[in-house]
């Protein structure tokens, strides 16, 4: 019998029912709520009058739609407020636990989950959002569901699921310096595509994966999503075990060393058998900016700007120039001719703590480009904030130039008022450059947190790495 | 849910790739805490001049003449022909729920993204993987044609043509049956309670630290 992978691993210990791979019951441990993707899902509850299965899977936040600047005067967006209160009531009226407005614990799901050790090793996590992926750096199968499943989840603990694709993705040798997990990340969905991995759940491996903290992990796993798998896996390691270890939701004493006994197996035996592996060398991996509508659409900030009349593809040529003619670039120009407006640190991707620190090593000192409208950091979550405070990262921010924001998702999707004006240019460490993803007709770069402290310096794209090492 | 009936209707087609859940519907309109009422904002950046905001009367709004869904007869289309990797992104489910409320039943593609496609058989919107080449001859029969219809038939998993040619479709046949009789399958699960309650009995013991 050849081994099993890491998802075959967790598959079977959650399956409660099913002969076939083809609709499994699939048991959930996790289930993430937050206020957009939830209220009609409360709603078909108590339309059909079915109680809720598990109320302790249940860990609830509004993130979404929160303001990032003046909660003394709560959301002023009425339609907003009321999905934000129709979360609280919906979870005071079934108990569930939420960290609502105001609590220093409130920040995006896909933050405080793991900050909270409500995500841990093996488990099956869900939430209706797809940035889900993003807790299989925990070794966890997390992926994103709809409202529909929401609903199907809160009445019955478990999802009718189909067996995905083994994919994986081996990243060998170490990256070079100053090369961040962002970079990686957004390198290997440039190398498969936005539908490289449709399908399929990717574990990621290989000594760059396995170098990068869980912070980085994380950020490699939440924008699995963006190369069109649903979930993302790293395995368990020292690494993880370090993170989780004395976190408010993870098990301790007795059962946290049965715990740590029990997921020294979540890895891929030697033996298994992938039906899809791509091997990338770290040594390739260049500091990445997108140019296009989709995060496929990225290269190296040395590279030139793709020109469609060198791509053989008719469909795909078509698709680049619609892209540039979007994003207002000119083909074969270079990325110190692209000049930006607005810089947003943030996002369930990157506004962890290390992802601020690696901004502001390089905003020390520095300012604002002179054509910089508005540069903003959103923390992920109220503690992110707190600890970046205590080590004084907000006065490198404001000293900088930059607006320091209470946190939630902003600016990456721009339900509440951050968001770009049309034609505005954006370096941004989120995970979408979908046209108007940001705003209608704003333009997005997609950048890890030290590449956007670097444009927003210079007011246009650099290599980081000039400008830490003096040269630019 | 509906049962999922034959049925020949209008196609409008979008030839671009990697269609974005954002496009479908954009983020404003999901602060709304209803099922229904997102198909006056389906494709809104695309189908509109002027930018859009939930609660505001759209009729009043500069429509784009250009656009596909805009124009006769694709108002009243119940069939998007598209390209790869369609409803990438988002996970919500409002983009399936505004495809429905403006009358599309069905959307062609040579692939979907994969929350889209489990979000689509919820609702009964019936996506149909076709071959990338099945996919460009629909685009080109299309072309030019304002009469064009398909007729699609879930039982028999094919797609026909005016000129009677048929396209098979593959499709998972739990979905099928769920689809065919329209049933809720938070319904069919609960019927299984037993096993979940006997499941979590062995796996509450094997697993303490996650009780």
């Amino acid at each position: 019998m050849t081994g099993k992978t890491l998802y075959d691993k967790i598959w079977d210990l959650h399956q409660v029912h099913g002969d076939d791979d083809a609709s499994a019951l699939l048991y959930i441990d996790r289930h993430l709520v937050h206020e957009v993707t939830s209220p009609q899902a409360f709603e078909g509850l108590e339309i059909a009058q079915r109680p809720l299965w598990r109320k302790r899977s249940i860990l609830a936040v509004p993130d979404h739609n929160v303001p990032t600047t003046g909660l003394e005067q709560g959301i002023t967006d009425p339609v907003a407020r009321l999905q934000v209160d129709t979360l609280n009531v919906n979870c005071d009226k079934y108990e569930l636990t939420e960290f609502k407005m105001g609590d220093i614990r409130q920040g995006i799901v896909h933050v405080i989950g793991p900050e909270q050790g409500a995500t841990l090793p093996g488990m099956t996590v869900v939430c209706g959002d797809s940035h889900t992926s993003t807790h299989g750096a925990f070794a966890a199968l997390a992926f994103g569901i709809g409202t529909s499943e929401v609903e199907h989840v809160m009445a019955t603990q478990c999802l009718i699921q189909k067996k995905s694709k083994n994919m994986r993705v081996t990243v060998t040798g170490a990256v070079a310096e100053g090369i961040t997990a962002k970079d990686i990340v957004l390198h290997i969905i440039g190398e498969i595509g936005t539908a490289g991995g449709t399908g399929c759940t990717i574990e990621f491996a290989g000594e760059a994966i396995t170098d990068l903290s869980m912070e980085g992990r994380m950020t490699v796993c939440n924008m699995t999503i963006e190369a069109g798998a649903r979930a993302g896996l790293i395995a368990c390691d020292q690494t993880t075990l370090a993170y989780i270890e004395g976190r408010p939701f993870a098990p301790s004493g007795e059962t946290w060393d049965q715990a740590v006994e029990a997921w020294s197996d979540l890895h891929s035996d030697e033996d298994a058998i992938f039906d899809r592996e791509v091997v990338i060398d770290a040594a390739d991996i260049a500091p990445q900016v997108t140019w296009g509508t989709s995060p496929e659409m990225v290269c190296a900030v040395s590279d030139r700007i793709p020109d469609p009349a060198r791509e053989p593809d008719p469909i795909r040529a078509g698709g680049m120039r619609a892209a540039l003619d979007y994003m207002g670039l000119e083909a074969n120009a270079t990325f110190d001719e692209v000049r930006v407006d607005k810089i947003f640190i943030g996002s369930c991707t990157n506004s962890r703590i290390e992802d601020l620190r690696a901004a502001a090593i390089v905003l020390k000192g520095r300012k604002l480009a002179d054509n910089v409208k508005l540069a903003m950091v959103v923390p992920g979550s109220g503690l992110i904030k707190q600890q970046a405070e205590e080590e004084g990262l907000d006065r490198v921010f404001l000293t900088a130039g930059f607006e320091w924001r209470e946190p939630g998702c902003s600016m990456c999707l721009g339900m509440n008022a951050d968001r770009l004006e049309p034609g505005e240019r954006c370096a941004s460490t989120s995970n979408r450059n979908f046209e108007g993803r940001q705003g209608q007709g704003g333009r997005t770069h997609l950048v890890s947190p030290a590449m956007a402290a670097a444009a927003a310096v210079k007011g246009y794209f650099v290599d980081v790495r000039r400008l830490t090492r003096g040269e630019a | 849910m509906n049962r999922f009936e034959k049925f020949t209707g209008i196609v409008a087609a979008i030839d671009r790739p990697n269609i974005d859940t954002d496009a479908i519907i954009p983020k404003q309109y999901l602060k709304s805490i209803k099922r229904s009422g997102f198909g006056v904002n389906l494709f809104d950046d695309w189908r509109y001049l002027d930018p859009g905001e939930p609660g505001q009367d759209h009729s009043q709004r500069r429509i784009n003449p250009q656009f596909v869904l805009n124009r006769e007869p694709y108002r009243h289309a119940q069939i998007l022909l598209a390209r790869e990797n369609f409803a990438c992104g988002s996970s919500r489910e409002h983009a399936v729920w505004a495809l429905m409320d403006f009358g599309i039943r069905v959307v062609i593609a040579p692939s979907f993204a994969d929350i889209f496609y489990n979000n689509s058989f919820k609702n009964g919107l019936l996506p149909i993987t076709l071959g990338g080449v099945r996919v460009d001859q629909l685009f080109a029969e299309l072309d030019g044609r304002r009469d064009y219809q398909l007729n699609v038939d879930l039982e028999r998993q094919v797609v026909t043509n005016t000129d009677g040619i048929e396209m098979a479709f593959e499709i998972d046949e739990f979905r099928k049956y769920c689809l065919l009789n329209g049933l809720d399958d938070i319904g069919l699960t609960m019927q299984k309670s037993d096993l979940i309650t006997s499941f979590e009995l062995q796996y509450y013991q094997k697993l303490p630290w996650l009780k």
